[in-house]
């Protein structure tokens, strides 16, 4: 699956899309498929996402998890700081990431 | 293409700029336009025959114009020397410290954000090809 | 230190104006993300991993106490408490919001700080000696020359689109503490035959993907052609330098597919020139900068200090640096805690360090690039009291240059350019030597990580430099020995295969084994890999 993700113009926030908005969640995101292009485009133009891409992900635990490691620490936050994630009381979420 | 900006008083050459290859084979021409790539010293021993020279930036990235523009007015060049291309508005004030006196932008600056840019800096660090007095001369006036 | 007069202050509070502009168009979206993207650069905003990403200028590592004061409100006010010292001694800040940087900008101004060309096709911040003005072996303090040239260079008209950024250190020592031979333009202050002083020119150095050291391309320009000449260099930089590959841009490439002889022909046809422009700063503005850093007023007083407390003992034996004034020293508070995090302080830690400062080192401190911060003039007899308030704030790692010092990028875990995570890497590799108890043994050892070739982490240059790569999806380490970044300026070599995370901390263990089986009286990790090279490191790596 493909995951469409940027980052919030305002507060340069990791986004990730869900289907009709942005969510700084990414169990909130959709599977993008061949019209992430198109969105990315749209949704840029609007200003509603800067700087937006596709990553690789698949469904795992019934949830989104990118391929690459470089998009699930961008997905969570620092690995070295785990009480700056978006996860600080998970202990599980290394284990996401890793 | 957009309007072109200038910041001189005298009649602008009204015909098409040449090539640098072709402006040194034939030499009758009095305006040239010069590429990033090109040697802008190959026009020095010509430069009383020129009236414009147009200095092109085909991406705003790519800075080589600035250099062409210092080299020829420190080689005496006192006629028209104009940016053309992709030339944004935060770079004018650059570009007018370099030597251009005259713009031809692919997209039209907004003119408040573009007299806003000019008046931007109060003072200069550096001697340029402008007549602006760096800060260092100020301190030692 | 140096302090604005008005025309500096004017061209802050000018440059905070400007930015707050181009911020407000590109939220109003006149402007794209393309064009917006080298304006922001050239204030020091990247779009990073996480979020936009601040890089602060701190001019060849020097800063005051209030300065330092308000780093740490800044990392509080506008960032998570905390903020990162940096390999060019500048300090970057990693949850930075658009809509809130140019009233950041505008809080640095107001103590005369910036954010100016900390990044972009530009000549960025100019670094140099951490001790300048402290250091008993320097010729003079290098730092007025470093000002001189970021005046020249800020703003500059012609070179603020290069073909790639351009860094300058300036050093006056023998000893080099700023990797000076690894910049685009390393200069380094001289004496020529006559005693007259003047600046040799090292041009086309640099880490990266295609590392080099630079070449002389002159050993003597005099004080009063300083400007011109770097003017000069640049110039032909600007104009030839290639531009259709970014990776094959920096001045490196020119001088080395020009020849150093031809680039410094050109070089010096320019300087010709150029020094018929005017436009050189009379030589009265160097000595009006030179009465900015006019030695504070130092006293006599003790040269020994009571060793009974071994870990003050070690502390000072490793983290204290002989001065110029024989009552001082110049005392190294280490940013690498055990298992901590390299470079990185807290706001209370910020705010602690200026106190330390302005109550012990005449409100003076220095970002090293080793990541470090320096308080440059100690009297010895505070250096318990110094001491003692560092131990307690966990500020007090006894463990300057040694194995557990470790320079690292902020990696995978910050930047988007990383193929892997740097800091996990610097965090299990020291907290293993502090368990074995190897460090004291293996003395001077400098170990260096760069989470992608870029190398942020001076890998090239570590005794044991360490290379994160990508290996398909996976996070992979390459080993490099002989690196150095000092006066014996050399590039490190890879060791052969590579290493998983858990894996590299092994040979990196492995490789100090060998250096304390083989070593000779008296000798680093470097000399003795210099004498007995690589391979008996490569038979115990890999059998």
């Amino acid at each position: 699956m493909k995951l469409l993700t940027g980052n919030d113009l305002k507060t340069g926030a990791v986004t990730w899309w869900t289907g009709h908005d942005w969510s700084i969640h990414i169990e909130d995101a959709i599977n993008a498929g061949d019209r992430a292009d198109e969105i990315a485009r749209r949704e840029e133009a609007a200003r509603r996402v800067n700087a937006p891409y596709a990553v690789d992900a698949e469904q795992r635990d019934g949830k989104p998890r990118p391929l690459h490691i470089k998009e699930r620490i961008r997905a969570l936050g620092p690995t070295v700081r785990p009480d700056l994630t978006l996860k600080p009381a998970d202990p599980d979420h290394r284990e996401w990431v890793i | 293409m957009a309007e072109i900006i200038r910041f001189r008083d005298d009649e602008p050459v009204d015909h098409p700029a040449v090539t640098v290859d072709s402006f040194l084979d034939q030499s009758n021409a009095n305006a040239v336009r010069v590429e990033p790539g090109d040697d802008a010293r190959a026009l020095i021993p010509h430069l009383a025959q020129l009236h414009l020279v147009e200095v092109n930036f085909p991406a705003f990235g790519d800075g080589r114009g600035y250099s062409s523009a210092r080299v020829l007015r420190e080689a005496g060049y006192d006629g028209e020397l104009r940016a053309v291309g992709d030339v944004l508005v935060d770079q004018v004030a650059y570009m007018k410290r370099c030597g251009f006196d005259s713009f031809e932008p692919d997209t039209t600056l907004d003119p408040d954000t573009l007299g806003a840019a000019l008046a931007r800096w109060p003072e200069v660090y550096q001697s340029a090809a402008d007549t602006r007095q760096p800060i260092w001369s100020k301190r030692h006036a | 230190m140096y302090l604005y007069d008005k025309y500096d202050q004017a061209m802050v509070d000018a440059r905070v104006e400007e930015f707050r502009d181009q911020a407000r168009r590109r939220l109003e979206g006149k402007l794209t993300e393309d064009q917006f993207k080298p304006l922001r650069l050239m204030n020091g905003l990247y779009l990073q991993l996480h979020a936009y990403m601040l890089r602060v200028a701190i001019p060849y590592g020097t800063l005051n106490g209030a300065q330092m004061h308000a780093l740490a409100d800044i990392a509080d006010k506008y960032d998570r408490g905390y903020g990162h010292f940096t390999t060019r001694q500048n300090i970057q800040y990693n949850w930075i919001k658009l809509e809130e940087a140019a009233d950041l900008l505008s809080d640095l101004a107001k103590v005369e700080m910036h954010a100016i060309q900390t990044s972009g096709n530009c000549i960025r911040n100019i670094s140099s000696d951490h001790f300048a003005g402290a250091a008993a072996d320097e010729l003079v303090d290098p730092r007025p020359y470093a000002e001189l040239l970021r005046q020249w260079s800020s703003f500059h008209p012609e070179f603020s689109y290069l073909p790639r950024k351009f860094k300058i250190a300036v050093i006056a020592s023998d000893k080099d503490r700023a990797a000076m031979r690894l910049h685009d333009i390393g200069i380094r202050i001289v004496q020529n035959e006559a005693g007259e002083p003047g600046a040799a020119f090292y041009v086309g150095g640099g880490m990266g993907r295609t590392p080099m050291i630079a070449p002389c391309i002159r050993e003597f320009v005099p004080l009063d052609q300083l400007v011109t000449y770097s003017e000069a260099c640049l110039r032909v930089y600007n104009r030839y330098g290639r531009r259709d590959n970014k990776y094959k841009a920096r001045i490196k490439i020119l001088v080395h597919e020009l020849g150093a002889e031809e680039y410094t022909r050109q070089v010096e046809e320019e300087f010709a020139h150029l020094q018929q422009q005017g436009i050189e700063p009379p030589l009265a503005e160097l000595e009006r900068l030179k009465t900015y850093f006019a030695d504070p007023p130092f006293d006599d007083g003790p040269k020994t200090v009571d060793r009974s407390d071994p870990d003050f003992a070690l502390w000072v034996d490793r983290n204290t640096i002989r001065h110029k004034h024989d009552a001082h020293v110049s005392a190294v508070i280490s940013l690498k805690p055990i298992g901590g995090i390299p470079g990185d302080a807290s706001a209370d830690q910020m705010h602690l360090m200026a106190e330390l400062a302005k109550q012990y080192s005449f409100d003076e401190l220095r970002v090293m690039h080793t990541q470090n911060i320096v308080l440059p003039h100690v009297r010895i007899a505070d250096l318990p009291a110094l001491w003692a308030r560092l131990d307690e704030a966990g500020l007090g790692a006894p463990n300057l240059d040694t194995i557990e010092d470790i320079i690292a990028c902020p990696g995978l875990d910050y930047c988007s350019l990383a193929n892997a995570r740097s800091i996990p890497v610097a965090q299990k590799i020291s907290e293993r030597f502090s368990a074995n108890g190897k460090t004291a043994a293996l003395g001077e050892l400098k170990l260096k990580i760069s989470g992608c070739i870029n190398a942020c982490g001076h890998h090239h240059a570590g005794h044991i430099g360490i290379l994160g790569v990508d290996k398909k999806g996976v996070e992979n380490y390459q080993l490099l020995l002989g690196g150095s970044e000092a006066e014996d300026v050399a590039l490190g070599k890879i060791t052969g295969p590579g290493f998983s995370e858990d894996g590299i901390v092994d040979a990196v263990e492995t490789a100090a084994d060998v250096y304390l089986r083989e070593r000779s009286d008296g000798e680093r990790f470097l000399d003795t890999y210099r004498r007995i090279g690589i391979d008996p490191f490569k038979e115990a790596l890999y059998g």
